[in-house]
């Protein structure tokens, strides 16, 4: 059977499964449209933030980023690090308050339709930029393993989450989720396994990264180490001097992961505050599984790439041109790999010329006259099956863990973004007496309206669309997460205070990102060239919403503080959400 | 309201947040600090053919705060029945 039946056959398979727990989990009530009812076990709600929580980006860019070495840890910790912070600070207290969405914890709290809107605003603004880098993905993997073009297999991939999304809501979407990451965790870590396997002997991936290199029988960081330094490359594991953006850059990421609404609303499917607690315990576990293969995969897939090119050592001629392995030639093909014989001597120097020391000396003394070989990053992971000879099913069921990764998130975000429009625009806001079963067909409307959105963006991508670290995490660490937190932790703040937060976060962040990546993210239109020397106190434009956040708590603190108390009713309601009495008043007494 | 439910209530917001100070710091502890700033002075220490601030970075803090979530779970969870709290 070729390899494009067999990753047809996953892929086919996966989306039959996907669609047979769509018409299984339809949703009868805004409840179960907007959380799944309610009662979903925490430990399969775990599962379900998993994917929701793993994208395309991580599955197929995330073991490229982290092979550059130490310094891009902060992804690992960053998109780890959050959980602990909505486990103590946000997820237990948002069950408990029983909200349907993050606005409308906002509105409820804050007692304030201003306040509300506000945060659709700025949810929507969040989500939608996330979708479209998912939309895309989804593309991205289709185009990669079915020899379709990227346009046709977004098409495919939007009418696969219309089914299950718009028929099962948030219950179609937790079902599937689960699904889909069990496919996920299995296409990203078998490869890990079989790679670990033969470079270190070890099973797990995780062990074998701090393991011994089995060819050399050097640990294989001190194996890797050398071989980098060799070639002119940064050691893997070297310190990075200034620790100051790393340290802004994870702490954004971190506080960003606990805003972001498509995760939070997770945790008001489960039954109870301490499902809630639990159930993130579980979604890091999940979560930590895949976080962990990664810097494995990385380090491995690294030193793999280099041994193939230096087959005989790196003090030795690199490997001819004509001898190269077949995956070698095909993913040239894809133009992820391209080779420049600069020197003209038919071998393959991959090495960094961007080391002058190191051009001037031992490339100059070996003749070679500039790095020959271009990787995409993505090559690690793509590439993965074929570099370590594994099976063929492996290859497709890595097809059905890319597209299970984009469409995980993609209707986990559409989800988001539609329930946040029928039930807090609509509902809430502009249509009061909108009864259940119309609020739940405004619900699939939106929903149907943020399919039809987010594959037009994804179709004909904004410039914006490539920024979703910088614009998704920032607004989330500098809008939602202060938003909430202050809500529960601080009952002084008021909805001025809340208001005039949010915004001074948003724009904080919004327009430092704006200054250097341009207005709008149109070219040219910036202020200040994104380098270091130009950055304020040394703040990269993609760490600042840790700044708009410490903005937005200063500013809702101090404005609060020069306006009113907030009400009894409201102060009951946070009493509620926090101590085991309940309170006199309960949230009935004080809606929107 | 009576005062004495407030105090019984404020006994349990205070084991809570002294619960989450403790969790928070352990959670910088080992990635902004063993993981990141306090790198360079534990250099000295060898994990698997590097240092053990690498890796903290690339896996120890993981492990940690899959730990210190379900450690927090388990106290707050306990903390609920010993104060009777019911939905």
């Amino acid at each position: 059977m070729s390899q494009f039946a067999i990753n047809l056959i996953f892929v086919i398979g996966s989306f039959t499964l996907y669609t047979g727990i769509a018409i299984w989990a339809r949703a009868r009530s805004t409840r179960e449209f907007y959380i799944a009812g309610g009662n979903v076990h925490p430990t399969v709600n775990g599962m379900a933030t998993a994917a929701d929580w793993l994208s395309a980006a991580s599955f197929i860019s995330v073991a490229g980023l982290i092979s550059v070495g130490y310094v891009n840890s902060s992804f690992i910790m960053g998109w780890t690090g959050g959980y602990v912070l909505l486990a103590t600070l946000l997820a237990p207290y948002l069950r408990r308050f029983g909200t349907y969405t993050v606005p409308d914890f906002v509105g409820k709290r804050y007692v304030s339709r201003s306040a509300r809107v506000v945060a659709v605003v700025c949810l929507i603004v969040i989500s939608l930029t996330y979708v479209i880098g998912q939309m895309t993905g989804a593309g991205v993997a289709f185009a990669r393993f079915l020899e379709v073009s990227s346009d046709v297999g977004l098409i495919i991939s939007a009418c696969v989450v219309f089914a299950y999304a718009v028929l099962g809501g948030m219950k179609g979407v937790t079902y599937t989720q689960v699904a889909q990451y069990v496919v996920l965790i299995l296409a990203f870590t078998t490869p890990a396994i079989y790679l670990s396997l033969m470079m270190t002997g070890h099973f797990l991936p995780q062990s074998g990264l701090f393991g011994t290199h089995a060819e050399s029988g050097l640990p294989l960081l001190q194996k890797l180490d050398e071989v980098v330094r060799d070639l002119g490359f940064r050691d893997y594991t070297a310190d990075v001097s200034n620790k100051w953006n790393m340290f802004l850059f994870t702490l954004t990421l971190m506080v960003g992961t606990a805003g972001l609404p498509h995760i939070i609303i997770r945790f008001f499917t489960v039954p109870d505050i301490r499902d809630a607690r639990r159930s993130a315990g579980w979604a890091l576990v999940f979560i930590a599984l895949f976080y962990t293969t990664v810097p494995a995969l990385a380090g491995m897939s690294r030193l793999n790439l280099l041994e193939t090119v230096y087959p005989h050592g790196t003090t030795q001629p690199a490997l001819a041109y004509d001898e190269r392995p077949d995956w070698f030639e095909n993913w040239e093909k894809t133009g992820l790999l391209r080779w420049d014989d600069k020197n003209g001597d038919g071998r393959i120097q991959f090495y960094n010329d961007a080391n002058a020391d190191f051009a001037a000396g031992t490339a100059a003394e070996r003749g070679w006259a500039g790095n020959e070989l271009t990787v995409n990053n993505d090559i690690l992971v793509l590439a993965l099956p074929e570099i370590a000879n594994m099976p063929m099913w492996v290859i497709g069921l890595m097809a059905a863990g890319g597209v299970a990764a984009a469409l995980s998130t993609a209707s986990g975000l559409l989800l988001a973004i539609s329930s946040a429009v029928s039930h807090d625009l609509l509902k809430n806001t502009l249509m009061p007496n909108l009864s259940d079963e119309r609020e739940m067909l405004f619900a699939r409307l939106s929903m149907v309206g943020a399919i039809v959105i987010a594959t037009w963006l994804g179709l004909n991508p904004p410039g914006f669309a490539a920024q979703t670290v910088a614009l998704a995490f920032g607004m989330a660490a500098a809008t939602l997460f202060p938003t909430i937190t202050l809500g529960i932790f601080v009952k002084r703040i008021n909805s001025k205070g809340a208001i005039a937060g949010m915004l001074a976060g948003a724009v904080t962040t919004v327009g430092y990102i704006f200054m250097y990546l341009g207005w709008f993210f149109i070219p040219g239109t910036n202020n200040f060239p994104n380098t270091p020397e130009f950055w304020v106190l040394g703040i990269s434009p993609l760490s600042v919403g840790v700044i708009g956040a410490v903005v937005n708590f200063t500013v809702a603190a101090l404005v609060s503080l020069a306006t009113e108390t907030p009400s009894q009713a409201v102060q009951d309601m946070v009493r509620r959400v926090r101590y085991p009495t309940p309170a006199p008043v309960a949230t009935a007494g004080a809606t929107r | 309201m009576a005062t004495e439910i407030n105090e019984r209530d404020e006994a349990y917001w205070r084991h809570n947040v002294r619960l989450i100070v403790f969790c928070l710091s352990v959670w910088a502890l080992v990635s902004y600090g063993f993981g990141m700033l306090l790198r360079p002075l534990l250099m000295g220490i060898s994990v698997g053919g590097a240092d053990i601030g690498f890796w903290f970075a690339q896996q120890g803090s993981i492990l940690t705060f899959v730990a210190l979530v379900f450690f927090y779970a388990m106290q707050m969870n306990a903390l609920d029945q010993k104060f009777g709290m019911e939905e």
